[in-house]
């Protein structure tokens, strides 16, 4: 195994896009090979029209309890994965219950059907296969990743850690333990302290998008074994989820196993709650918490972002690729190739059901802490003014062209199908991806960047060594300055009693 | 042809591959003598470009620790005839993504890119590494210096525990041996770098002959070969560059050593230096990190996380290099645990697999998680592990790119005897470095030792 430094830290980008064989923009040119004369290094070689993705077909198939199921055929490599997505997530959290999806989904591989914790792991190791549980806001899953000659016995303990989790007590301890733990070890760390500070101070700690999906210290004391049953007998229904399948099986091959290990999962009545509005961030702040000695400050600026079903979708990825999104995006071209402040700067819109964060954010050497933030500043305001054509045709082009890589490993292609459940985007929306982000015009770009990005009104979180730092970013003006300890923000660490 | 490789215990391990893994290729070399490859994947329009320059950090000289990486980083930064910053802006403008990373062995770079821009990667490839110090200045240095100087503090020093492998490295390696510094080098040194450096360090290790170039992807390969002919035929050979070497390494008596660090918890790491890549014992130390601690029902995690709980995490690794590899073992105790005691566990598990070998259903579920692996990394074309990449690992270390069956033999050959044989060979009780990081101010929390003293 090699271990390698890379020369790019990914900037928090969660682009969504796929090119479609669109090539308006580049110059048709046979490709010309030229032996044994010196090529013409005075311009870059005009590139051949740009290719398309030929993905399979998406197979809607339905289950005798209406269990929907989309497959996708794959057939390079003999693997599968299948991903069964429940529309219940971390933002359902009751207030004195936060952590609950969370925490139910870490569960679920802790004992299922006839095996206890330990028994499920080796059978599911010994397949050389993957079985994954997590709760995200707004839904939850399980996944598995197996060899097709395993294809039997892993789905069977894929349905089991599905649909019959038996929730040991002990387990729960331990695993309560190993979580009061890791909230201990956040104060560690300061990319975590920013991002549970900018969370709350964004929707406040009454907003389901404010709080710790993970559980705070309370909750993660209370939280019952018949809460976590509640939990997976309330939401695991067949009427609350789908089926993902991508890799080498065909619809011909798998129906009658899953009819025979889903076909009868029952339905119920679910309710989804709705998420109450936020507002929009008012002022600018300055929210500095002290980390004593801090080689870097963590700068993570932000404020309300947009809905993942917004109108200006297209517009505001190609916005937030010129701004942040990119190697050569704005941020990171000032901030690290113009004034090595930084190992890497970028942004990032999280899009959700209802509006989630926008966030712009870079690690920067302490002694420059002030400098950075007045050319985030900087890039935040230009961004507003206007866009070039090159950079235009740069991030339309980045966005398109490079999606077919996204649709490598099956793993990859589940995650492109997941939107298009969670969101019902229609079958043809790949196909029709690159279009609509072509269709995006310089005014777009700029209409949403001064509709979007307000640099009177965001949330400035740094995490650095307040001493070295504070005069500096006083100094900028902008904006009343907050201080808070790391305990402040993350409540003081947990301890823990001995032993089990 | 390929050999087909029988073991023993083939017949009573269950396979998960029906057929043999093949990753087939075509391989050529220009008469600069740059070694080429080709593999044809037409699953998605994507095309991967991946060059290893053969030189890393344990090239460096003293007094220029991190040196390899740095300059990594200057190639980026504009050749002859591409203006500085046109190299990352060209290519996201045709669809393209690129990266690159530095090892003590290596230097790797990559480019993906939509199929029909196969031409502008070749072209910005080849110009960087036939003109690159046409276009150098100090100014180019010094820029990447701070991002370099950047990377270090947000890797290493504003992460908990990140200077435990500088440490571990400095105690296990003599200061003449090549691993004995980290890739990403010492303040210092990133700030004595000079752009005279710079041109000696380009002339003597970024040349054809010193390089090898796959390509892999939706490729039409006589059209590609005619590419790599027309944009890197003309650069010149450089002088033969001889393959790195490196004294002894062993560890006579075991090294005790604390750290503190801003942290709640204090963590545990043993370390002994093991065989290199793909050597013998290599495969069995991979198996054993596995039996150790791969899994819930791994011997260490289940004793100190599982049932003890008194650690919050384990691991075990045999991290593989080219001159020497680690078998590097780390716990983080749980708060009221000492490391002392998770230290005592780890011995206990050791001497147990020395004293008797492990069951089969170990070392089964190990192998076949590891042949599960290879088809995974069967999946991607591009980037970091992906198919490129690991054509050219092999063809860097064993001369055969296609070397997935050989290599995954190597596990489906192991027998039990052999893990517990190759842990009394290599985790020996006195030839490790033992690095205990405690909250600054508790010194009480590390291990002692067996002395009990420091």
């Amino acid at each position: 195994m090699n271990f390698g430094i890379e020369r790019i830290c990914e900037p928090n980008t969660f682009l969504r896009s796929i090119s479609m064989g669109i090539s308006a923009f580049l110059f048709l040119m046979p490709m010309s090979a030229g032996l044994g004369q010196k090529p013409d290094r005075t311009k870059p070689p005009r590139l051949g029209p740009s290719p398309s993705l030929k993905l399979p077909p998406i197979q809607h198939l339905k289950l005798p309890n209406d269990l929907p199921v989309l497959l996708m055929e794959k057939h390079q490599v003999p693997l599968v994965q299948f991903e069964l997505i429940v529309f219940t997530g971390s933002a359902m959290d009751p207030p004195e219950m936060k952590g609950v999806a969370s925490i139910a989904a870490a569960m679920m591989d802790e004992g299922a059907g006839s095996r206890n914790a330990l028994e499920l792991a080796d059978a599911i190791d010994f397949l050389g296969a993957n079985v994954n549980t997590f709760a995200e806001q707004h839904y939850s899953g399980v996944v598995l990743h197996t060899p097709l000659s395993n294809l039997d016995s892993a789905l069977a303990l894929f349905a089991d850690v599905a649909l019959h989790p038996t929730f040991p007590a002990e387990e729960l301890e331990r695993i309560r333990k190993e979580r009061l733990t890791t909230l201990a070890q956040w104060h560690d760390e300061p990319p975590q302290i920013a991002t549970v500070l900018l969370g709350k101070t964004l929707f406040g700690t009454a907003h389901p998008y404010g709080r710790v999906q993970f559980g705070d210290e309370k909750s993660l004391r209370s939280i019952s074994v018949n809460d976590l049953k509640k939990f997976h007998s309330t939401y695991f229904r067949a009427n609350n989820a789908s089926l993902i399948i991508v890799g080498d099986v065909t619809a011909g091959s798998i129906l009658p196993k899953l009819e025979q290990l889903f076909g009868k999962w029952d339905k119920g009545k679910v309710e989804q709650p709705s998420i109450p509005p936020v507002e929009q961030v008012k002022d600018r702040m300055i929210y500095l918490v002290d980390k004593p000695g801090a080689p870097q400050s963590v700068i993570r600026i932000g404020r309300i972002g947009a809905p993942r079903l917004t109108e200006d979708y297209f517009p505001l990825l190609v916005m937030n690729t010129i701004l942040g999104g990119s190697f050569t995006s704005r941020l990171n071209q000032n901030l690290r190739e113009q004034h090595g402040y930084t190992y890497g700067a970028g942004s990032a819109f999280e899009f959700l059901p209802t509006p989630g964060a926008f966030e712009a954010g870079a690690d920067v050497q302490t002694k420059v802490t002030d400098k950075s933030l007045a050319e985030f500043m900087k890039e935040l305001n230009g961004i507003r003014q206007s866009v070039s054509d090159t950079e235009l045709m740069r991030a339309k082009n980045y966005l398109t062209l490079r999606y077919p890589g996204n649709f490598q490993s099956v793993a990859q292609v589940a995650r492109q199908l997941r939107d298009l459940v969670l969101y019902h985007l229609p079958d043809d929306y790949f196909n029709d991806y690159s279009r609509r982000i072509l269709a995006v015009t310089k005014e777009d770009v700029e209409r949403v960047a001064r509709k979007y990005i307000d640099p009177e009104k965001i949330a400035i979180v740094v995490v650095g060594d307040r001493k070295s730092i504070e005069q500096g970013v006083a100094s900028l003006k902008l904006g009343p300055i907050k201080h808070l300890s790391i305990d402040d923000v993350l409540g003081p660490a947990p301890a823990l009693g001995p032993g089990r | 042809m390929k050999m087909k490789t029988l073991c023993a215990l083939a017949s009573i391990l269950p396979t998960l591959t029906t057929a043999q893994l093949a990753v087939h290729y075509q391989r050529f070399s220009l008469s600069n003598g740059l070694q080429v490859i080709l593999h044809e994947d037409h699953s998605v329009p994507v095309v991967s470009t991946n060059i290893w320059y053969h030189v890393g950090s344990a090239r460096e000289k003293p007094g220029r620790t991190g040196f390899a990486h740095l300059f990594e980083h200057i190639m980026f930064e504009g050749s002859g005839h591409v203006p500085l910053g046109m190299f990352d802006e060209w290519l996201e403008a045709a669809g393209g993504d690129n990266n690159a990373s530095t090892n003590p062995d290596r230097t790797n770079y990559w480019d993906n890119v939509p199929s029909n821009a196969i031409e502008l990667a070749l072209f910005l490839e080849s110009d960087r590494m036939g003109y690159l110090i046409d276009a150098m200045s100090p100014g180019k240095v010094d820029a990447q210096r701070d991002v370099v100087k950047n990377e270090r503090r947000q890797s290493y020093e504003n992460q908990p525990y990140g200077m435990s492998s500088i440490m571990i490295d400095e105690n296990l390696y003599p200061p003449d041996h090549p691993y004995h510094w980290p890739t990403i080098g010492s303040m210092e040194d990133l700030t004595a770098a000079s752009y005279d450096d710079v041109v000696e360090f380009f002339r003597k290790y970024y040349v054809p002959n010193n390089a090898s170039l796959v390509i892999a992807g939706d490729i039409d390969p006589e059209n590609t070969k005619s590419l790599v002919q027309k944009w890197f035929g003309e650069i010149p050979p450089g002088k033969p560059v001889l393959p790195p070497a490196a004294p002894v390494a062993y560890v006579s008596q075991e090294k005790r050593l604390v750290m503190e660090d801003k942290v709640q918890l204090p963590r545990l790491y043993l370390n002994w230096i093991t065989p290199p890549h793909l050597q013998p014992g290599d495969a069995e130390l991979d198996v054993l990190a596995n039996i150790l601690a791969g899994g819930k029902n791994s011997r260490l995690y289940k004793r100190l996380v599982y049932d003890l709980q008194i650690a919050q995490d384990v691991s075990a690794n045999q991290e593989s290099q080219s001159l020497s590899s680690k078998f590097a073992i780390e716990a983080t105790a749980r708060s009221g645990h000492t490391l002392a005691e998770l230290e005592q566990v780890i011995r206990q598990e050791i001497q147990k697999i020395k004293n008797t070998a492990p069951a089969l259903r170990e070392l089964q579920r190990a192998v076949n998680e590891y042949e599960a692996s290879f088809l995974n990394r069967l999946e991607r074309i591009g980037g970091f592990g992906g198919k490129a990449d690991q054509l050219n690992a092999y063809f860097t270390e064993t001369g055969n790119p296609d070397y997935f069956n050989e290599d995954l033999a190597r596990y489906r050959a192991l027998a039990p005897d052999d893990i517990q044989s190759i842990a009394m060979t290599y985790l020996r009780d006195d030839g490790d470095v033992v690095l205990s990081v405690v909250p600054e101010g508790k010194r009480d929390l590390a291990a002692p030792g067996k002395e009990g003293g420091q």
